[in-house]
């Protein structure tokens, strides 16, 4: 593996629309290490979503470079997609098929060798046994989190992308995520990138954070430098600093 | 390649369970179909009193609308198999997979022939006992127009899914009425030459037109017309080369637009 698993660089989104142009992100540049978590933190609107589309090939960016595992990814997207996942509350499986058939179906569409074996393991691992001839429709949101869980890690994927893993999760499901995503990385060095607004998950997980606003990436660091540098206690409070600076711009003099 | 495979296997098993997973929806399969013929076998038999033009061919009503069906359900097969993603938001997890558009429409293409036939071949049975007309009487022309409206609905239902992934579910009716546009200039039931002579080179356009045709100078003339076979092959060829232009084309805008992880209900 690489040693820089995701390289960014002069990263941009515009959208045009009929009002006019909208920039979602706006020249961002970064880089995780393989085996190293990084944080996109940034409220509504910051950029986040934007930037995971297009690290995933599901957005194709307006400028920039993205490279991952070493390949140029908005190139040669296929060959870089079978060595990663995605996890998001907000992207579904499939409802009225159960448990069991999605996680078939996406062993198949990732070509998992060995794939009765690789299932079982993620069941015993995620303790999905007693959801599998459930619809994934009828499952909740904690459940829906290990299911998904499951689906991102079929391909024992190099690099995780995730959308606020823990998003409406009650405490104890929260905890056991991040502990679960924690071994995870440890057994197999493999980088994580996700976009949250919990910030003690943040604290927790990520070695590195990088603060957006408005598109752009307007600090970084890891939190325990960040929280130094602004004078602050915790990564919630700078990150309200950061949040209300953009506020204030937004309210006329 | 092997991979390739698995993964149009994994598509087509994703609609199996799916279609096998809900009896209403197997019902409508054949639902529509058995009306329409019975509807249309009832209209054959009171063309038997009064025309002879019918009566020269027992079941050419019929056969044209069990036909007619078979372009319908090729057409909605496609459509509604995408319409699954997007109703259950899974494009995302879809796109982020190995899973290539090609294979995702080689997949639909696949469940729309498997959807068509479940469809299709119960009205094709029932038309034996209830009005004494096998359509398998037609022989080996039977597979020939089968295949020729098959595609046709294929590249019908990939522009459809063109136009749904790139005006989201808005669109979504496109896939049960699109195709009925298709209907008047398709000679289902009368030959093409009884179109207005300006709609007539609108209706050669349509690979239809020439699979009907055939189908009524093998029931009239006992002669399997190879030239109009050919031209519903040309015409289909050309249907889809666009179809498949215009979903990589769809894929793309959306790609552009963000819209593969916004589509749902």
């Amino acid at each position: 593996m690489p040693q820089t698993a995701i390289e960014v660089d002069s990263l941009s989104k515009v959208f045009h629309g009929p009002r006019g142009d909208v920039t979602a992100v706006a020249d961002i540049g970064f880089a995780v290490p393989a085996g190293g978590t990084m944080a996109l933190l940034g409220g509504n609107g910051a950029g986040k979503t934007t930037t995971i589309s297009m690290l995933l090939g599901l957005l194709i960016p307006s400028g920039g470079s993205i490279r991952i595992l070493g390949e140029d990814m908005i190139r040669h997207r296929y060959r870089v997609l079978p060595r990663m996942n995605f996890s998001s509350p907000y992207v579904e499986l499939p409802h009225r098929l159960t448990v069991a058939e999605n996680l078939n179906i996406y062993a198949r569409l990732y070509s998992i060798p060995d794939r009765k074996a690789r299932l079982a393991q993620l069941v015993s691992q995620l303790d999905i046994g007693a959801l599998l001839d459930r619809p994934a429709g009828n499952l909740s949101a904690g459940q829906k989190t290990r299911v998904t869980l499951a689906k991102a890690l079929l391909n024992r994927p190099e690099i995780l992308l995730l959308d606020e893993p823990t998003a409406s999760l009650d405490p104890d499901t929260a905890d056991w995520v991040r502990s679960y995503l924690e071994a995870y990385r440890r057994e197999t060095g493999a980088a994580i990138l996700l976009a949250s607004h919990n910030m003690a998950e943040v604290e927790r997980l990520c070695d590195g954070v990088l603060m957006m606003r408005q598109g752009r990436i307007v600090d970084r660091g890891a939190p325990a430098e960040l929280i130094s540098r602004y004078g602050r206690d915790t990564l919630e409070e700078v990150f309200l600093d950061i949040a209300r600076a953009d506020m204030s711009e937004k309210v006329p003099a | 390649m092997s991979q390739s495979l698995d993964r149009i296997t994994a598509m087509v098993l994703r609609y199996t369970y799916l279609l096998r997973g809900s009896w209403p929806r197997l019902l409508e399969l054949a639902y529509w179909p058995t009306m329409q013929m019975i509807i249309w076998g009832f209209i054959t038999q009171f063309f038997m009193g009064h025309s002879s033009w019918v009566a020269e061919a027992v079941g050419v009503l019929l056969a044209a609308v069990l036909l007619w069906d078979v372009v319908f359900r090729s057409q909605l097969g496609v459509s509604i198999c995408f319409l699954e993603e997007m109703w259950s938001r899974n494009l995302g997890h879809l796109f982020v997979s190995p899973l290539r558009p090609h294979e995702l429409s080689l997949s639909l293409m696949i469940m729309a022939l498997i959807r068509t036939l479940i469809g299709v071949l119960p009205a094709m049975l029932l038309a034996i006992p209830l009005y004494h007309y096998s359509i398998f009487t037609l022989g080996l022309p039977l597979l020939a127009f089968f295949v020729g409206l098959m595609i046709m609905g294929w590249s019908l239902g990939l522009i459809i899914v063109g136009l749904i992934l790139r005006l989201g579910l808005g669109a979504e009716s496109l896939a049960w009425v699109a195709i009925f546009a298709f209907a008047p200039i398709s000679g289902i039931y009368y030959p093409i030459e009884t179109l207005p002579a300006w709609l007539q080179p609108i209706a050669w356009a349509t690979p239809a037109a020439y699979v009907f045709e055939g189908m009524r100078s093998v029931m009239f003339d006992g002669v399997f017309r190879w030239d109009l076979w050919f031209g519903a092959m040309a015409v289909n060829a050309v249907y889809l080369s666009f179809a498949t232009l215009s979903i990589l084309f769809a894929f793309r805008a959306a790609r552009e637009r963000g819209l593969l992880l916004q589509q749902g209900e």
